[in-house]
């Protein structure tokens, strides 16, 4: 295993997963000219089969201009997903961090049971929880709201378990001389779980972000007020024919995501390898 | 110590109003008839049983996962290891691979539409004249998309399974006279398995969003190699049945809850 060899399959594999990045820049920059000759065998069936240059040819912003001053509807969209991310993060951080705490650090009637009750579900994906969500959403009158969306997944217990992963690690003896010195449960809390906590609860945050600003099967179910719509059911709709917005809405959209992966890239790893360790 | 259980209470009372309770509404509803007031006893899951479509849609969902999670714990394991042996560039490619989990799908839909096309990317660059979408090659191309996607995230859960195996024990096999494979196959390999478990249940857990990819390139009715049990109940849903909606989604918890075990129950003999 020494040698060039790993490093160069390391590389290759490396460049495969970024490759869509550079794929979406090199579209946005490229002009209709460009774009309809590349693209002209898919969206006019001219026969022979799309050829994509690395790099464009006569660069512009052409694209980026037209989406800002003529595509009204997509700052909408752009604006209920930035909506919705934020609400579901603000939730599930005032819900989910004092559950993670109280599981991790208490001892109560209950909690192991708790415990396994939030990992099972936690599991089930959407298809289990459509109808049983849409049955709560159409009591309390919130189908094609934003709250319908927001409140289940405040509710999440997912980020709980991400959370109780870091809560756990912190060392007992530093809340014991804590407990000594007088600090209540809440200051221990605010004092100590937070600070101490907080690469969890930011790892957490970072996976929850990723996850629900990329929001599909929720809204499409429902929601029916198009006007209402994230980001993601609006992109596929574009057609080819208007590849150059499509190709800019797409950077715009992937932006968000791709800065809070690097900013938050440490603690990301952190969290999915937080699931990984064996208590 | 109780007033830890006020910790949790504010986020308890929304999962039992949120989840439990509505679930065990479906679970009433699943013996009942579609507008939940006639006991049909189990009727509604022999008429799921007998459907064509339910048939088709778990058959797929099986054989995907049946495909998919095998190669990406190879691949993911064997690029672990591989990279836990480079020194600088590791950690830059290790940052790459985990891209494609904050990449949108929405935002790669283009891409793939592009690539995927008859007269596309891909058959352009091979001279193949493949309907990528509209054949068995459907599958595949969910199958890759899977990959893609994952990659990175079961890469880093490798990465901390190997760095809990201590050094000491490689460098006695070494001196030993172990070589690399047999260090791989007698130290590493054995060390790894307690990870496995989870490795397994999450790739498991991410195969779902599968659903993603499928729907924003093919639609509600895609080729039927990749219709996965989210198009049919987004179509019974749309027909409002929920009396097969809600025997099918407690099919589902029963069956992903019974995998879960049965891979702990596994992993725990070890």
């Amino acid at each position: 295993m020494k040698g060039k060899l790993p490093m160069l399959l390391l590389g290759a594999l490396a460049f495969l997963c970024c490759y869509p990045v550079l794929f979406l820049l090199t579209g946005t920059l490229m002009d209709n000219g460009e774009l309809r000759e590349a693209l002209s065998p898919v969206v006019q069936q001219s026969g022979g089969a799309v050829t994509w240059r690395l790099l464009p040819r006569y660069p512009t912003l052409q694209h980026y201009l037209e989406l800002l001053l003529d595509e009204p509807e997509f700052f909408v969209m752009f604006w209920n997903t930035v909506k919705l991310t934020a609400a579901i993060l603000a939730g599930q951080f005032l819900i989910g961090t004092p559950a993670a705490w109280g599981l991790a650090r208490f001892c109560f009637p209950l909690r192991r049971l708790l415990s396994v009750l939030y990992i099972i579900l936690m599991m089930m994906p959407f298809q289990v929880r459509m109808l049983s969500d849409y049955l709560v959403l159409d009591r309390l009158h919130l189908l094609d709201t934003h709250a319908g969306i927001i409140l289940p997944a405040v509710f999440s217990t997912f980020p709980v378990f991400i959370m109780y992963r870091f809560f756990r690690a912190i060392p007992e003896a530093i809340l014991e001389s804590a407990r000594l010195d007088g600090a209540g449960v809440l200051q221990i809390f605010f004092y100590i779980g937070l600070p101490l906590g907080a690469g969890g609860i930011v790892s957490a945050l970072v996976l929850s972000f990723l996850e629900y600003w990329n929001l599909i099967e929720q809204p499409l179910t429902f929601l029916k007020d198009k006007s209402l719509w994230p980001l993601a059911l609006y992109l596929p709709n574009i057609g080819a024919e208007k590849a150059g917005t499509a190709f800019v809405s797409s950077v715009f959209t992937l932006a968000p995501a791709v800065f809070t992966f690097l900013l938050g890239k440490d603690y990301l790893e952190q969290g999915i390898a937080a699931a990984a360790v064996k208590e | 110590m109780r007033k830890g259980f006020f910790f949790v209470l504010p986020s308890l009372t929304g999962v039992i109003l949120f989840l439990l309770l509505p679930f065990a509404d479906v679970v009433r509803r699943s013996f009942f008839d579609v507008l939940g007031n006639a006991f049909v006893g189990l009727r509604n899951y022999q008429t799921v049983f007998q459907n064509g479509a339910f048939l088709q849609a778990a058959s797929n969902t099986l054989r995907f996962t049946a495909v998919c999670i095998p190669l990406l714990v190879t691949v993911s394991l064997a690029a672990a290891v591989l990279l836990k042996e480079q020194k600088g560039m590791g950690s830059i490619f290790k940052s790459m691979y985990l891209v494609p989990m904050a990449i949108p799908v929405a935002s790669v839909v283009l891409l793939w539409k592009l690539l995927f096309d008859r007269s596309g990317i891909l058959n352009g660059l091979f001279s193949l004249e493949i309907d990528w979408m509209n054949s068995e090659y459907a599958f595949w191309v969910l199958v890759f998309s899977y990959l893609w996607k994952n990659l990175g995230y079961d890469v880093i859960l490798w990465l901390a399974g190997l760095a809990g195996i201590a050094p000491e024990i490689y460098e006695a096999a070494r001196v030993d006279g172990a070589g690399q494979w047999r260090c791989f196959f007698s130290i590493t390999l054995p060390n790894l398995l307690p990870s496995l478990y989870t490795i397994t249940v999450l790739s498991f857990l991410n195969s779902f969003k599968a659903f993603r990819e499928a729907y924003l390139v093919a639609g509600d009715y895609p080729h039927q190699s990749m219709y996965l049990m989210q198009h049919l109940f987004n179509n019974w849903f749309r027909e409002l049945s929920l009396d097969k909606l809600a025997a099918g989604a407690v099919i589902n918890a029963a069956a992903i809850l019974l995998l879960v075990m049965l891979l702990r129950r596994a992993w725990e003999k070890e």
